[in-house]
This record gives C-alpha cells, structure tokens and sequence, in this order.
C-alpha cells in the first residue's frame, strides 16, 4: 500500500482503473471534467486497457455505458449536476435492466440559478431511479467506496447500479493524503467482470428490454425492490470483507459520539468532516452533542440509522438540497418516517447550497439550537440555517429603459 | 447431423433472469388491425380486376376462370374499404369484424 496525494476525482479514477474498466463514455462537465481527462489520458498512454468513446452528451455517455455493459464488460462513465439530470431516462434504463455500473457523481447544484459548486440536489432528484448512492466524506472514502460499490452493485444478490457521491470542489478539487492499494488486492477483492444476468450477445442471442405489459411490469419492479432490500446486508457483509483485505473500517451509518449525546446531527457527505470537529470542539465546552453519518442512503439504511438515533429526543437533520415543495428535506423526510413511532422531535435544516460553505459556526449554531430545544428554552429552529438577512431584496433592475 | 442437433438442443440450460427479456419471438400479421372486412357479392361482379389493381397491400387476386373469383388474403388485408370504394360494379361491401351491430 502507498499513499498519494489525490484529490477527489483522481481517488475516483483510480478506484476505476485498479478495478480494471473496460468501457468508458464520458461527458466532461464541471466539477467532474478531470475525471473523464485524467480516464482518456490513462487510456491514451496505454496504461489503462480500455475503450474510450466520445459522445455528445450525458443521455448517451450513460446510454453507451449500458449497452456496452450489457455485452459483459465492466463499462463506466461519471457525471454532475444537469449532466445527471440528462442522464435521468437511462439511470432507469441501467437500473432496470440491472446493469451494475458504479458511477462517481460529483455533487453540483442544478440549474437554474447556474453554478458550478456543491450541493446534494443533483443526486436527491434520482434518489428513486433504483441505482444505490454513497455518499463520501473524504478522499480516502471516495477510493474505498468506489471500490466497494463495485463489488455490491454486481453481487447476484443485488445487481443494481451505483452512485458514489462526492461533494463537487470540497472533495473533488482538494487534495488529501490517500492510501491506495496494490493492484493485486484490487483483483482479489473485485475480480474481472462476469456477466450474470441477461445480455446481449450475436452467439447466444436474446431480446432484452421489450415492451412489458401490466401483467408483470409490477413484478420486475418487485425484483429491484428486493434487490435493494437484500443490498444493505450485502453492503455490511462486504464491509467487513473491505476491512479484513484493506484495514480500512467503512460505516453505512457512523455514530460520531453519540451513544451519551443528548442531541443528534444527521449529514451526509463531506461536511460531516466539519461537524466531527464541531462535536468534539463542543465537547470540550461540556455540550454533549453527537453526528450520525449517513454513507447509504439508497437503500435508506433503516436498521443501522435507527440503531444510533435510538432514545434520543432531540435530531437534527442538515439536508444540502432545498426539498422545494416537501414538509423538508429528502434526508430529514426519511429521517422522520423512521421515527415515526419514537417519541423524539426531529428537526430540519437545510444549508450549504450552490457552493456556500458549511461552516463551523453555522453547525454550532445548529447543536445550540438543538441543545435549546431539548431544555425547553426553545420551539422554533432556523430550517434555512444559513439564509441572508434579504433574500427576497437580492436585486433591482432597471425596466423598460 | 440428428446428433449434433440433439446435443445442441441437449446443452441448452434454463437460466433466472431478472428484468425485461423477451423469451417468445412473434408477431402478429396485419389482419388483426381490422374492423371490417370486404366481401363480394359474385352474382354481381364482372372479374374486371380494379380491386386487385387498387388493394395497397396487394392481398387481392381476380382469377377469372373460378366461380368464386375475387380471393382475399384475410391474414395481411387491413380492412381499409378501398376496393369496395373503387368497384365499378358496385358488388363489394365492408360488414363489421365482430359480428352485426
């Protein structure tokens, strides 16, 4: 094992090259561009033997990568923001032909308003398209994890494709100390690819994805739904797996401290980071606040989530997508049905959009709330924790000039 | 040759599969689009040949030394009405696929 200074997008591609892709069609956008750079150059230097296809957008690049998938090789592609949403026609497509392709989603805002920086919306508005998302706190997780969802989405238990979320410029543009491993113990943990399913193949042809009708449509759903519902397990199982080869311990749902915390943080992504050391930071000033850190979040992690919530009164839940329309946002949504039947006050907060840092302060501000609420010297919380003080007063233009 | 089929047929496995794969291949011909079909009063036709000439899908022959003359392929003929509507002797009509309503 070596360490290597890599910044997000590059653990991605290497986690694709040590896995040894055979097919890559990608469209380069921003932030993910240096990954679909950086898999043609390994191509073009012959240090990766794979096919690179150029295409002319993402509804193709995916639409490639399923096909060729389907032929038996281990295709891959990698996308953001309104590239994914282009891509939204075929993550069915993938899903329900159940071709397990893991796909690095470097998260980005969707448009409009345009930008180019971080937020979870991107991914939250396929999360039902029956493709597994991880979501990554660091570098480091970023390889360990594309690594893993290879492995999982191509189980027989569960052949479902994969996103590997990473937090676009946080994680895919800074740059960590990585530990990345042989490639032998790559191939003994992965393996090459083998087809498991149907395919396409002019020696032993067949017809996959025909027209079905309302006799067994609902069946093949049922098929991807237990496919999900069997994938937690698998999850957990090659986890452990994971650790034995690498010595790396990867968590569904990580409890961050709180087994005695008397209020409860639920993130995802590359903030937890910030709110590891917010909780020890707070710790030290006697407040004793925890973080539940969701890594899975397609399927919801039920059982592992509920397991670290479990008796705690107060939860926050910090959501980077607006959920525009909904009662919150997708995580606190889930959050909620969960604990359902417990007797606990969850709230919901949601921040760090199009770019906007998560900070320090902003995460304090959120646990003294919290704290606030749970000895009763509070009822409302600030579900926009980081809104300006004038949003509707932003601008003024000039008309009929 | 027997052999070799036999073993072909032999190896053959069935395997589960998940998702949509077609497993039957056919197809239906295009007489079951129809609604209603054309028939020939023969009392009255005079074996001129302009049905057979104007049929689009070219499901009509006119054999002019049989007594029932004017022969319609019910499989591909998709009931368009365009020979009744061109018969100059007027001994064609269309009635209803599924019986008189």
């Amino acid at each position: 094992m070596v360490f290597k200074m890599l910044d997000g997008n590059e653990a991605a591609v290497e986690a694709m090259k040590l896995a040894r892709v055979q097919v890559i069609s990608a469209y380069p956008i921003t932030p993910q561009s240096s990954i679909s750079e950086k898999l043609s150059d390994l191509v073009a230097a012959g240090e990766l033997k794979a096919e690179y296809v150029r295409v002319e957008s993402e509804h193709t690049a995916l639409s490639v990568a399923t096909t060729a998938g389907l032929t038996g090789v281990r295709a891959a592609t990698a996308t953001a923001s309104n590239g994914l949403a282009l891509m939204h026609e075929i993550l069915s497509m993938t899903s329900g032909n159940r071709v397990p392709i893991v796909m690095p989603v470097v998260n980005r805002g969707v448009a409009a308003p345009w930008t180019l920086w971080c937020e979870h919306g991107d991914a939250m508005a396929q999360r039902d398209m029956g493709w597994l998302q991880f979501y990554c706190q660091n570098v480091q997780e970023v390889l360990d994890l594309t690594l893993l969802a290879y492995r999982v989405a191509e189980d027989e238990r569960v052949l479902t494709p994969a996103m590997v979320c990473l937090d676009g410029f946080f994680l895919s543009h800074s740059m960590q100390k990585t530990q990345v491993p042989e490639q032998r113990l790559v191939d003994d943990f992965i393996g090459p690819y083998i087809r498991k399913n149907t395919y396409i193949d002019p020696d032993d042809p067949m017809f996959c994805c025909d027209l079905t009708g309302s006799d067994e449509f609902t069946e093949m759903r049922y098929q991807q739904k237990y496919a999900m519902d069997n994938s937690i397990d698998v999850i957990e199982e090659i986890e452990n797996e994971f650790e034995i080869r690498f010595g790396r311990k990867l968590h569904i749902v990580e409890g961050y401290k709180t087994e005695d915390a008397d209020v409860v943080l639920v993130a995802l992504g590359s903030m937890c980071g910030t709110a590891k050391y917010v909780v020890d930071k707070m710790r030290q000033e006697g407040k004793k606040v925890g973080l539940a850190k969701v890594t899975v979040f397609r399927p919801f992690p039920v059982k592992q989530l509920k397991e670290v919530l479990k008796g705690k009164k107060v939860i926050g839940v910090f959501d980077r997508s607006a959920g525009l329309g909904g009662q919150g946002g997708p995580v606190w949504s889930e959050t909620s049905a969960l604990m359902m039947n417990e007797n606990c006050d969850i709230r919901n907060y949601v921040g760090g959009l199009g770019g906007r840092d998560v900070t320090i302060d902003n995460i304090e501000k959120i646990y003294n709330e919290l704290l606030e609420i749970k000895e009763g010297k509070r009822t409302v919380h600030t579900e926009w924790i980081d809104l300006k003080e004038n949003p509707m007063e932003l601008r003024q233009v000039t008309k009929n000039v | 040759m027997q052999k070799q089929q036999e073993k072909h047929s032999k190896e053959l496995k069935k395997c589960r599969v998940l998702g949509p794969v077609a497993t039957i291949f056919a197809s239906s011909t295009t007489g079951s689009w129809r609604l209603e079909r054309p028939v020939i009063d023969y009392e009255k036709c005079i074996k001129c040949g302009t049905c057979e000439r104007f049929c689009p899908t070219n499901v009509i022959d006119v054999y002019k030394d049989r007594a029932e003359c004017v022969v319609i392929n019910y499989d591909y003929c998709k009931g368009c009405g365009i020979c009744v509507n061109e018969c100059p002797s007027k001994c064609m009509k269309m009635i209803p696929e599924r019986g008189e309503e």
